[in-house]
């Protein structure tokens, strides 16, 4: 099959659309950032850094950014964690129940929110008696953060294979040695990425966590949604989700790098 | 003169590694799989089995269950009553029903724009452009949820974006309603949709698109038979993720729907204001079988491993 010049130029041109629209709520968010309309009103009657200033300012914001940084990184750390072993396991071995494991991975986030969340609230005030904290919102972050970083592992350790671990426990190594020297540095991209996206999903989940967060417990969408509906607030809304994608590009570019290069490796 | 030459020379040999005790269990564990299965296995199934699954049965249990009306607190008497309300109320059909077609139309939209993107990123971009596009597609995941659908709210209201830009073409703003939730559920997962695509795309070789050039094969005859095969389990996953996560969505529903309400809001009024856990317990129920009649349907595609 070779595509003919036009239809490149078709599929080119639906791309370059697609992103467009994909980027105009994204540009509506940065230019009402600095509107000095509270109702988000187009085109902006005018141009102001107090909203800017604002939010920089707004401790609530700061606090809710670092709550939500805190719960990510912990949900990750036990996604990473859970996700490894239990792909290896998966890739690993053959072994009854093996579908029914794999879909008990795949079920928190295939099952929507909502319903995950009213399920983990029941069992931790009614069945458990434990009051709601930020450690029940980190317990039910990594229960659905592990399926992204299983399906990143276990597609690099199928595509792997076993020659190098079986080398490496022909010429003495243990199998924690093994693991450390030889597995490990081949995961350590789809770790990272899984990792990427286990955080991503946590720090922006709203649904489970309004069920799961104590009263004190305010993560950067509680917040979000709390202040969205406020004129005074909403602007400052605004200047936080374009920090956060200005801030986000970084680790994306690195993860496209890491996987970048060990493409051109191969 | 003689006997030199014909003894080998004598070699060290390799000292045997010292018996420590990470080496014995390590030799251990090499000689019983079953054991290492164990060890791996352990902690993800005693985490997901009694964090989630218990958190789940115990849910729908109390679908089973009832309120007393006077206190408000949950009588763990053996009742149908909720589940019969859930199957035969005209509501609960009418917004079930309301909320599978949302998701489909959905799914179907995200699939349909998915496709020519993810095709253009994986075999026509170059490598470098390649690596732009992905992510231009990763970062507005970015850009907090709510966030996105706030901004749809503004871009579709009177005095948004989208009535300023088709007002002089004769257009309107959809408004908030049932369109403007589409609208908004179909661009929040749109990426969701994009990456497994561009993912199984990117696994297709170049050779086989070449030879089926060569033995005569016509583009279209090429996408549909060497290309949507390979890449269809990509495709179900994909659809996973944008019909489960509109079917369960309450928040993009209050903020762009109007006066709308989806399977979700039942769910969230009966557990909040309401006050009725088995109700909202038996509400639950209605997407959990729609999830799995959906999952098991999939199921032989292999499309579970493509998530």
């Amino acid at each position: 099959m070779r595509l003919s010049r036009p239809a490149r130029i078709v599929l080119g041109s639906v791309t370059a659309i697609v992103l467009t629209v994909v980027y105009v709520p994204l540009l509506v968010v940065f230019v009402n950032s600095f509107s000095t309309s509270t109702s988000l009103s187009w085109p902006p009657p005018g141009f102001t850094l107090e909203w800017w200033r604002k939010a920089f300012q707004s401790t609530g914001a700061l606090n809710a950014v670092l709550t939500s940084v805190q719960v990510a990184i912990v949900a990750t750390i036990i996604a990473l964690v859970l996700g490894t072993l239990i792909s290896l396991a998966l890739q690993r071995f053959e072994f009854f129940g093996r579908d029914a494991v794999s879909l008990l991975v795949i079920l928190p986030i295939a099952l929507p929110g909502i319903i995950t969340g009213i399920a983990l609230n029941n069992f931790f005030r009614t069945m458990m008696g434990v009051p709601l904290s930020i450690w029940t919102v980190v317990i039910a972050h990594a229960t659905f953060c592990v399926v992204t970083v299983f399906n990143n592992v276990i597609a690099r350790l199928r595509r792997l294979g076993m020659n190098f671990e079986d080398a490496s426990a022909d010429l003495g190594a243990g199998l924690w040695t093994t693991f450390r020297l030889v597995t490990f540095p081949q995961l350590r991209s789809a770790l990272f990425a899984g990792g990427l996206l286990a955080f991503a999903l946590s720090f922006d989940e709203i649904i489970v966590t309004t069920f799961t967060a104590g009263s004190g417990v305010t993560t950067l969408p509680i917040f979000i949604l709390d202040n969205m509906f406020r004129p005074n607030q909403a602007p400052i809304v605004s200047v936080i989700a374009v920090v956060l994608v200005l801030v986000s590009i970084l680790p994306i570019y690195f993860a496209q790098r890491l996987a970048g290069s060990e493409r051109s490796l191969k | 003169m003689t006997t030199t030459s014909t003894t080998p020379p004598v070699r060290a040999a390799v000292a045997p590694p010292r018996a420590t005790p990470a080496r014995k269990g390590s030799a251990i564990l090499s000689r019983h799989p079953r054991l290492r299965l164990g060890l791996l296995l352990s902690a993800p199934l005693v985490w997901l089995g009694l964090v989630y699954i218990v958190a789940l049965v115990a849910l729908l249990i109390t679908a089973f269950w009832s309120v007393d009306s006077f206190t408000g607190e949950i009588s763990q008497t053996w009742t149908l009553d909720n589940i019969i309300e859930v199957v035969t109320g005209s509501l609960y059909q009418t917004v079930t029903l309301r909320t599978v077609g949302v998701a489909l139309a959905v799914t179907v939209i995200d699939i349909v724009i998915a496709l020519p993107v993810a095709f253009f990123m994986a075999k026509v971009a170059s490598p470098r452009m390649q690596r732009i596009l992905v992510i231009a597609v990763l970062t507005p995941l970015w850009a907090s949820y709510l966030v996105k659908a706030y901004a749809w709210r503004s871009v579709l209201s009177q005095d948004g974006i989208l009535n300023w830009l088709v007002t002089p073409l004769g257009g309107s703003t959809p408004g908030y309603g049932l369109p403007a939730v589409i609208i908004t559920l179909s661009y929040l997962w749109l990426p969701y949709v994009i990456l497994p695509i561009y993912a199984g795309l990117d696994r297709v070789p170049d050779s086989l698109l070449e030879a089926s050039g060569d033995l005569g094969g016509k583009t279209w005859s090429t996408l549909r038979l060497i290309v949507l095969p390979i890449i269809w389990p990509a495709i179900i996953a994909g659809s996973i993720f944008a019909f489960s996560l509109s079917l369960g969505d309450y928040i993009t529903v209050n903020i762009v729907g109007g006066a709308n309400q989806m399977l979700g809001n039942l769910v969230y009024t009966n557990v909040g204001a309401a006050n009725n856990l088995p109700l909202a317990a038996a509400i639950a129920l209605i997407p959990i079988v729609i999830i799995f009649g959906y999952l098991a349907l999939v199921r032989r595609t292999g499309a579970l491993d493509n998530l």
